[in-house]
């Protein structure tokens, strides 16, 4: 049986993918776990169409059994049981399209949730430096809508495309086998029609992508004036942006009436080519019927084959589509699972136990080039920090201070020399027993939806008392218990807290992880002046008898700071503490006067 | 949705009207068909009738088929051309009404609630005036019609269609009922499962230093697992839908047929050959009635979602502007540069607080000004009220003596370079973006261009470019750093020549160092153009003729660096926690 389909459902532009065959491929590969499903839902399809064959056969019988009795005496029996067989025959076809219909919806929605969740745990098997080249949207596109796409389409595609395949070859067979030249002239009638339309369906497909880019250009106009409003406004931008806007907007409309018009023209072309294949049909089935070639009932038949072989065709090249978008989407989402993954670290065997760690960290000729850039962005650099200490990093904006971060807590792999903890290269630590000896805190204060205790005692097994006592030390608690729900209050993206408390929720849930390596980054640009004050207060305590590793910004870190690494265009230019560097007269001195001169 | 269909011009009317005779006359020919199928089955069946009669009701129905065909095309032409203006009418007048709004009523809306209804909403619209003038008339009509036709005929046979029909829509107004709520919740968990990946994406390395995998891992799990069961249960629910619908047309044929045979083994033999053409017009009759009742539930399932979009969009549109032009166009004096704030206050129309309360102070010509205070202390909004983006609740801000609701906004427009809090770049060349706009004075020369980008900073880095200021910007400017974008649309001030530098916190993007310099060079530049800063750094405005500090709405200090540091305890709390006292005093 045929499947519903909405009215006019568009062609939507098919996305070509690099590579079909093999795409597919990989799909069926990966489907391997539910072949008996699938293999049930093509059996049940394939059967749910020879039925959908073998009804109007009956049906036409049933027609020959009442126009017999159109000159004597009907029989009921024989009509009777035919009608009974029809009607048996069109549940059973149903609960098959049923059935197989809930086999494909398992199927594909169990597959996307896989696919979801190998992309989830993907994610943070990535190396860090595969997020400097893709863009979190880009990654998130795949999460949803591409895996969406994937399971929408195969959901409602490879079955079909079974059953209309079916359909197709079956009527065909069934209409030679019950007469030759009704075959012929029913195929005949429509496939003209087919063909023409096929031909309106690619050059529709044209319009669509067209559409699709012009929309796309507008829609980026829009989002570029609306959000930058204000210049637009002081700037009195506004004449050019509807000029632009009115050309923009005219061609849309244009590329809008061309696809619409065209894949509109898609229904009454089928109802067209249903309606001549009739009269075709009864004219060369009257003629026949006259000469006694065959019975009426035939005639009927026919009426139903040529229903049944046009619909096929469409949902063939529907279905042709949609796995084409399939293959495009999967191709995208395996792409990214079969990323390459971070080193496996099971050959590790050092381990280094929070409690005894002294503090000391050496960095030992030093090498790190980001892939793809020519220069290396740290040469040869050496410093050691003893148990203690406090260490700034300097500089302009974006000189590569986050560099050090992430040298530091291995999430990228140095290339030459060594990091040591303690004496212990960091080559032989597992990452994990890294993070474990390390606490971050970072100008974007990262929280997730969650309510305040879920976000301070993150991924930890901590008391509500520890988690009270550090908000009391951070100066929080306070502010806590004003929120609606205290501690449970949920932290969403309103303005229920600053960014300055969030800036002192990170900070607390560094406190809890009490390690013996604080790294910080100072940033205070969004905070206000007295929660800044908080903020340095919780920070000054965090630190006390810690190694800590401060992106420093506000001059007073910076010149209490027992080694200063000044950084300029990813390069540590200096070292030193704040008197030597200043006595050199370099780039420190220099940044460090610029403050004050004007 | 009617209050937008007033955007249809008197042509649009007239194609609609065509548009619904068309479709009246394809209603007609579509159901004069099945008459002509009635003739051709008698015809077949009636011994000894000419093959002339077949051939020529054969022809008849072809004909109807064609007629019908080609008028469907040219509804098809005219719907999707009314459409496609329609939507093109809409979107112009919401888009120029956007542009006239307050800066207030923007943030209300919320910017992206905006773009989404100026796109989205609008092509939701679209659809259903494309669908509607097709469908909407044609489906009604077809019932109607084709109802009336077998009405008179035989009400056994009208009784099974009268069934069908209502086993058709209570089957899917049932399945809608549970299914269509269920699609809200889809959406939300599909929102909750991007939220957790830009979660886990956007705090990677904390996930990491956390060694917290597998705590977001089953975060996401859990959202995973909800997401698919629902989405099980709603296909699950479809997947009723499309069989049962095929098994009611077949059982409706069937039954025509079954009771056919009694009524015709009833029926006196004169009546039979006529009840047995009769038989097949119904069936085929049957599935036209059935089909239009298809398209009416069709239709009714998309009409509420279109409604939503069109009072989004009503809302946008019938909101009043409340920024008006003045009158004044051309200076008053020759002293320009003058800023003045007299007792001015501001509060949100709807807000129960003063943003700014009862603030004054004069700039005059050459004049820097800086603005300093915490977060949410009104110093943004303060400069804001200058280029009209709000305007003042109380008091008044006279520009070169002239209050600022006087002047056209072009006009006063020209007469400022402002600098946003965050970089707004153009998607196009360096250059125009630099020269983005009118400034009333015509083209701005290559040499000034060059200028612009030599004060603001930008030449090293823009020099640097494959293509120079020639180089061309991704949207949004994400092919350069946030130093870079603000450089880049401080020039873009500065090429504007502009009597008022209004600069919205713009410097917290740059570095000590070059925040210095640009601040330097800028002063040599444009030294009689007067100039205000909003700032966090008190590096920055240390050196300001006058510094104003706000907190809380409210003016808590106005003067040099110097004489706040001694009388106002704010100012004093703000730079202290900037630089040591030494470095104070040595400034």
């Amino acid at each position: 049986m045929p499947r519903m389909r909405g009215p006019r459902r568009e062609p939507a532009p098919a996305e070509k993918a690099k590579d079909f065959k093999g795409a597919i491929k990989r799909l069926f590969h990966e489907l391997h776990g539910f072949r008996l499903l699938i293999g049930i839902a093509f059996i049940l399809a394939i059967l749910g169409s020879i039925l959908s064959i073998i009804a109007p056969d009956k049906l036409s019988n049933l027609t020959d059994e009442i126009q017999k009795g159109l000159l004597g005496n009907m029989n009921m029996e024989a009509i009777t049981n035919i009608a009974i067989f029809l009607a048996s025959i069109y549940i059973l076809s149903a609960l098959f399209t049923f059935i197989q219909a809930l086999c494909m919806t398992t199927v594909s929605n169990k597959f996307a949730k896989s696919l979801r969740s190998r992309i989830s745990k993907k994610i943070n098997k990535l190396p860090l430096k595969y997020f400097d080249s893709h863009s979190i949207g880009d990654i998130l596109s795949r999460v949803t809508n591409d895996i969406d796409l994937i399971a929408q389409s195969m959901n409602q595609s490879l079955a079909t495309l079974v059953s209309s395949i079916t359909l197709f070859l079956g009527t065909i067979i069934m209409m030679f086998y019950t007469n030759w030249i009704m075959a012929l002239t029913a195929i005949g009638a429509t496939i003209i029609g087919f063909i023409f339309m096929f031909l309106i369906l690619s050059k529709s497909q044209k319009y669509f992508v067209q559409r699709q880019v012009e929309l796309g250009n507008l829609d980026g106009h829009i989002e570029e004036i609306y959000s930058g409003l204000n210049v637009v406004k002081a700037y009195n931008g506004e004449k050019d942006a509807n000029k632009k806007f009115d050309i923009y907007n005219k061609k849309v409309c244009v590329a809008e009436q061309k696809s619409h018009f065209l894949s509109g023209l898609m229904h009454p072309i089928m109802n067209f080519i249903g309606n001549f294949g009739y009269v075709a049909v009864c004219i060369v089935g009257a003629l026949l019927t006259m000469n006694n070639m065959i019975t009426f009932g035939v005639i009927i038949a026919f009426i139903t084959y040529v229903r049944l072989f046009t619909s096929p065709l469409s949902q063939i090249a529907q279905g042709m589509t949609q796995l084409q978008t399939i293959a495009a989407a999967s191709e995208r989402v395996f792409e990214f699972v079969d990323e390459e993954e971070m080193a496996k670290e099971d050959n590790l065997t050092e381990n280094l136990r929070k409690e005894d760690v002294k503090g000391k960290i050496e960095f030992r000729n030093v090498m790190f080039k980001y892939e793809g850039t020519e220069k290396p962005t740290i040469n040869n650099f050496s410093a050691i920090a003893k148990p203690g200490q406090k260490i700034a990093i300097v500089g302009p904006t974006g000189a590569g201070k986050t560099t050090m971060v992430n040298l530091l807590m291995k999430f990228y792999e140095i290339n030459s020399g060594d990091i040591l903890i303690d004496d212990i290269s960091t080559k032989k630590l597992k990452r994990e027993n890294i993070h474990e000896l390390f606490t971050m805190v970072l100008q974007d204060t990262w929280l997730f939806e969650g309510t305040i205790k879920e976000n301070i005692a993150y991924n930890g097994d901590i008391t509500d008392e520890k988690i009270k006592e550090v908000c009391k030390i951070v100066g929080l608690d306070h502010f806590i218990r004003t929120l609606p729900n205290g501690y449970d209050a949920k932290i969403s993206d309103n303005d229920t807290v600053s960014a300055g408390q969030k800036q002192l929720l990170t900070i607390a849930r560094g406190m809890l992880q009490n390690t013996p390596f604080l790294i910080l980054d100072e940033a205070t640009s969004n905070v206000d002046t007295r929660t800044e004050e908080l903020v340095q207060e919780a920070m000054d305590k965090l630190m006390k008898g810690k190694t800590s590793f401060i992106i420093a910004h506000r001059l007073s870190t910076i010149k209490n700071a027992d080694l200063i690494l000044v950084m300029n265009d990813g390069n540590i230019i200096e070292q030193g503490n704040h008197e030597e560097l200043m006595a050199k007269q370099g780039f420190y001195a220099d940044l460090y006067n610029s403050q004050f001169e004007n | 949705m009617i209050k937008l269909l007033k955007n249809l011009g008197k042509k649009d009317w007239i194609y609609a009207f065509i548009c619904f005779i068309l479709v009246v006359s394809q209603v007609w020919l579509e159901l004069k068909m099945p008459d002509y199928m009635q003739k051709i089955t008698i015809l077949v069946q009636t011994e000894g009738s000419g093959m002339g009669e077949i051939l020529k009701n054969g022809a008849y129905m072809i004909a109807c088929a064609l007629g019908s065909l080609l008028s469907a095309v040219i509804v098809g032409y005219f719907a999707s051309s009314i459409a496609a203006t329609f939507s093109m009418k809409v979107r112009e007048k919401l888009f120029h009404k956007v542009q006239k709004l307050a800066m207030n009523e923007i943030k209300q809306f919320s910017t992206n609630s905006l773009i989404t209804r100026t796109t989205n909403d609008i092509t939701q619209i679209e659809m259903v005036v494309a669908m509607g003038l097709q469908l909407m008339i044609k489906a009604p009509i077809t019932a109607i019609w084709a109802i009336m036709k077998i009405l008179n005929k035989n009400w056994q046979w009208s009784a099974l269609i009268g069934v069908g029909v209502v086993i058709l829509i209570s089957v899917i107004s049932i399945l809608m009922s549970i299914v269509i709520p269920k699609f809200k919740i889809v959406q939300k968990l599909i929102d909750k499962i991007n939220g957790v990946t830009r979660e886990n994406l956007t705090g990677i390395r904390v996930v990491k230093a956390f060694n917290a995998e597998e705590y977001q891992e089953n975060k996401f799990e859990e959202v995973n697992n909800k997401l698919t069961r629902q989405q099980i249960f709603n296909q699950r629910m479809f997947s009723i839908l499309s069989p049962t619908m095929y098994l009611i047309m077949y059982f409706l044929t069937l039954s025509i047929y079954f009771v056919g045979a009694h009524l015709i083994n009833e029926a006196g033999m004169t009546d039979k050959v006529a009840l047995f053409g009769d038989m097949v017009v119904f069936s085929s009759y049957g599935m036209q009635v059935i089909m239009s009742f298809l398209m009416l539930a069709m239709i009714f399932m998309m009409l509420p979602r279109a409604g939503v979009s069109a009072s989004r969009i009503n809302e946008v549109l019938e909101t009043e502007i409340t920024i008006k032009d003045g009158k004044i166009n051309k200076d008053k004096t020759d002293e320009t540069g003058i800023v003045e704030f007299k007792n001015v206050s501001f509060k949100y129309p709807d807000g129960e607080e003063y943003v700014l309360k009862d603030i004054s102070f004069k700039a005059n010509k050459g004049e820097t000004i800086a603005f300093i205070g915490s977060t949410g202390s009104g110093k943004s909004t303060l400069i804001n009220l200058i280029p009209r983006f709000y305007d003042v609740t109380s008091g008044e801000i006279l520009v070169d003596g002239i209050n600022v609701k006087d002047y056209t906004q072009e006009f006063l427009h020209n007469k400022i370079g402002y600098i946003s809090q965050k970089a707004v770049i153009f998607n196009e060349t360096i250059k125009n973006n630099i020269t983005y706009g009118e400034n009333g004075r015509g083209e701005i020369s290559d040499k000034k261009i060059k200028e612009a980008i030599e004060v603001a900073q930008a030449k090293e880095f823009i020099d640097k470019l494959d293509n120079g200021y020639e180089t061309q910007m991704a949207q949004g400017g994400t092919n350069v750093s946030g130093g870079q974008k603000q450089r880049i649309s401080i020039a873009r001030a500065i090429a504007r020549d502009p009597e008022i530098y209004i600069f919205d916190d713009s410097f917290s993007a740059l570095d000590y160092k070059t925040d210095s310099n640009l601040r330097k060079e800028l002063k040599k530049y444009t030294k009689d153009a007067t100039t205000l800063i909003v700032a966090q750094r008190i590096g920055t405005i240390i050196n300001s003729d006058k510094i104003l500090v706000l907190d809380e709405g409210k003016m808590v200090g106005y003067g040099t660096h110097k004489e706040l540091l001694e009388n106002c305890e704010v100012y004093r709390q703000i730079a202290t926690s900037q630089l040591s006292k030494e470095e104070l005093e040595n400034a």
